[in-house]
């Protein structure tokens, strides 16, 4: 918005927190529930450990309505750009949280199929590590999540034009170089707009 | 796989002009509580003419990790493949390798197993009862099944540490032994299960709504349900009168055949299989009733001088031989001695004939761990069921036929 | 009254062998005759035997297992719905090309469960209507479950652009 460039700065933060103020009381989320973890969050949205008192009451499961994409269990290699295009699908702001340890680091799968970490391809605001996490747990995160958007929340986005590299895990010694890995042919690149490649 | 146009062969349409099908792509994000599959729908209006599956999207490898985790860690992948009701895989898991090692487990841990198996079919079906209505847009139904689901989560909790995925047992016995406090919760469930129960049926059983979206829809006939490999409720409720806990009993079910009654129905549509889930709640219920009472005493584990098992942390930490047996069974290259041979074994879970095919190689480690996995076979009946209902009955049939992704995949 | 085996080597000839380990009863075809007998004997089985459920379908690879023989198997497992009796015959299928004719006449239920073991083995089923891979994405050219492709694979789990935060 043009309006907070030529706004006096005491004015654009007054403005910013009240706009990270009613944010981040209604986050609403967009599950991406892939597996178990699923369910927990299920359980999280049911009358027990209730998440609508925290705001987030609707689940839309159209990300074009979310503010969260919570990714909620193991992202397999042919889910990646399924992730990536509703990760692009969600208009700004858009935060994700990344639920238990299959999502944040591949978790008990180190296997052939399974991504060793989602924010090796989207960008990630918060993880919670667990198998599966305990629904406390999962609250405990987007009230995380609730006092980073307050902290760095702005009218019009511009925290996050700031964020323009890599967030990921760098690669690790035993992985395999760019020579070596063989591409499996195949229109994986259908979800992001292509970019440089990482190294 | 991208997306391309469905042309079903000729003979499945009226009319030469095929241009007036709509591709629907129902996608692996979906609104519908049934996590990660695919379906490409052809549709005529709003009637299914064709439907594709495509599964993968949550295929992480579960078999190849079967080959590298012994026979007690690989339960904790087991957990994670029916995500609803993991005790039971874990229970479908241990009866084989018990059988492929020949040991014949304790009477108090046969019946602490039923119980837990019992519960996890409760719990199985409460979640598919609950996710069913809620796609059909019945949501208290769905935060009723939850709350019971809660109860259930306490008991498991009590016993094992977690609230799913417990990695309860082991071979030849469990984790650890229940206590009395256990015990209480399990008869305060058994009390107060079928006040809920009668609240989700009394929701839902006479629902004018539920009703016309269920009744009629996604017919599967018995000839039809013997012919796809069906199991389970989806099986029975097609009229295949075939249960693994009466036709080749394990566990404690010989011992209490007579406390249930397998539930069978005959029309073989939605309505029929939730009506079987239903009642198979409460003759689990009895199960649980019979079981608690009777719960013999004595140890849980079988005797650690055959070597299978793991002995107590006291036994390992003050004696030698306990130090010894504790070791054997988890260092590298020691573990069980097993059977240079082959098995398959089989237990009745809520979705239905889960299987273990387990081929032994006399390492601890197993040379290939093949999963018989319901799901996948009852998803490859879905686009015979489906075809000519309205888009609108695809996640009520869904519904019915408890799709678990995880299970699916594998 | 379980499945007289006799009778069936008196009608097939001395093509299989049979063995019972625990409660399993198994009819074993090695790679030599597996593709010519394979199917009339389990058509044999179905019609004749009663066994009218097709319980379970996995394949194993034998590379490296003690005293195997062949390399590839699948096991098919037989279920008789009125009698509840089980049995599972055994074909073998070797290298350079693993092939068996497709049961998907016999029982519609082995539809999927053929298209997983080709996708995960590679062995094609003579006969079967939609052999393509089912688990693995389209472009995947491997086949994971075989012993010599490593667990963690060849590197194509992470062979993704990433997203940064300013340009999504």
């Amino acid at each position: 918005m043009a309006l907070t460039s030529w706004l006096p700065d005491v004015l654009v933060s007054r403005i910013d927190y009240l706009a990270s103020l009613l944010r981040k009381h209604s986050l609403w989320p967009m599950p991406f529930a892939t597996a178990c973890c699923g369910i927990e969050l299920m359980a999280t949205a049911s009358s027990r450990y209730d998440i609508a008192r925290f705001g987030s009451e609707a689940m839309r499961f159209s990300p074009r309505q979310c503010d969260v994409m919570i990714v909620a269990g193991r992202v397999v290699m042919k889910m990646v750009p399924v992730m990536q295009r509703i990760w692009l699908q969600m208009p700004e702001p858009k935060w994700c949280i990344s639920m238990g340890a299959c999502a944040s680091s591949g978790g008990v799968f180190d296997t052939y199929a399974t991504v060793q970490g989602i924010d090796r391809f989207i960008p990630v605001d918060v993880y919670i590590p667990g198998c599966p996490p305990r629904p406390e747990q999962l609250i405990r995160a987007i009230l995380d999540l609730q006092e980073k958007i307050q902290k760095t929340g702005t009218i019009d986005g511009r925290e996050f034009t700031h964020r323009e590299s890599y967030e990921g895990p760098t690669a690790l010694a035993c992985e395999l170089a760019a020579e070596k890995t063989i591409v499996a042919p195949g229109d994986y690149r259908t979800a992001s707009r292509l970019r440089v490649p990482l190294n | 796989m991208p997306l391309t146009a469905i042309t079903p062969a000729d003979e499945d349409l009226i009319g030469a002009d095929r241009e007036y099908l709509y591709t629907l792509n129902f996608g692996p994000q979906h609104p519908a509580t049934h996590t990660t599959l695919r379906l490409i729908l052809t549709l005529d209006g709003e009637t299914v003419v064709k439907a594709v599956p495509d599964i993968g999207y949550l295929h992480s490898g579960f078999e190849k990790l079967g080959e590298d985790l012994d026979y007690n860690q690989y339960i904790t992948i087991v957990d994670r493949m029916n995500y609803i009701s993991p005790v039971a895989n874990e229970i479908a898991w241990h009866h084989t390798v018990e059988k492929l090692l020949g040991i014949e487990i304790t009477p108090r841990c046969k019946y602490i197993r039923t119980i837990l198996a019992e519960l996890a079919r409760i719990s199985d079906h409460l979640l598919c009862i609950g996710a069913a209505a809620l796609d059909l847009g019945a949501l208290t139904a769905f935060l009723y099944a939850f709350n019971q689901r809660e109860a259930i989560y306490n008991i498991i909790e009590t016993a094992s540490g977690q609230r799913f995925h417990p990695s309860f047992t082991r071979v030849g016995g469990l984790a650890a032994d229940v206590g009395d406090e256990w015990i209480a919760q399990v008869r305060q469930f058994v009390r107060t299960f079928p006040k809920a129960h009668a609240d989700i049926s009394r929701l839902l059983n006479r629902n004018r709504i539920f009703l016309d979206r269920t009744r009629g829809i996604g017919v599967l006939t018995k000839e039809e349900a013997i012919n796809f490999s069906c199991s389970g409720p989806v099986a029975r409720a097609s009229g295949v009168v075939r249960d693994l806990r009466k036709d080749e009993p394990y566990l404690a079910y010989d011992e209490l055949n007579g406390s249930f009654k397998v539930i069978c129905a005959k029309e073989g549509d939605c309505y029929a299989r939730y009506l079987v889930r239903m009642e198979e709640m409460i003759e689990s219920l009895h199960i649980i009733e019979a079981a608690i009472e009777n719960m013999p005493s004595g140890p849980v584990n079988v005797d650690v001088n055959e070597k299978m098992t793991i002995p107590d942390k006291t036994a390992v930490y003050r004696s030698i031989e306990g130090l010894i047996q504790h070791f054997e069974l988890f260092m590298w290259n020691r573990r069980w001695e097993t059977p240079v041979e082959e098995v398959y074994g089989a237990n009745e879970t809520a979705n239905g004939e889960l299987g273990f095919y387990i081929v032994a190689d006399g390492s601890g480690r197993p040379w290939r761990a093949r999963t018989r996995p319901p799901s996948f076979i009852h998803f490859a009946i879905f686009p015979h069921l489906i075809e000519g209902h309205l888009i609108s009955d695809v996640p009520a049939v869904l519904g019915s036929l408890n799709i678990i992704a995880a299970e699916l995949d594998r | 009254m379980p499945v007289n085996f006799d009778a069936l080597r008196h009608r097939f000839g001395e093509v299989f062998t049979t063995s019972q380990f625990r409660d399993n009863r198994r009819l074993i075809l090695p790679a030599v005759h597996a593709p010519h007998v394979l199917l009339p004997l389990l058509q044999c089985l179905k019609e004749e035997y009663g066994f009218d459920m097709l319980a379970e379908l996995g394949g194993i690879d034998y590379l490296g297992y003690p005293q195997a023989q062949d390399r590839y198997a699948v096991v098919y497992g037989l279920t008789n719905t009125q009698t509840g009796e089980r049995l599972f015959v055994k074909a073998y299928a070797n290298d350079p090309q693993p092939e068996l004719p497709s049961v998907t006449g016999l029982w519609r239920g082995a539809n999927w469960l053929e298209r997983e073991v080709y996708d995960m083995y590679g062995i094609r089923f003579i006969g079967h209507p939609d052999l393509r891979r089912i688990l693995m994405p389209d472009g995947f050219e491997d086949h994971p479950l075989r012993k010599d492709y490593p667990l963690r694979g060849y590197g194509e789990r992470h062979n993704f652009s990433p997203v940064s935060r300013a340009e999504s």
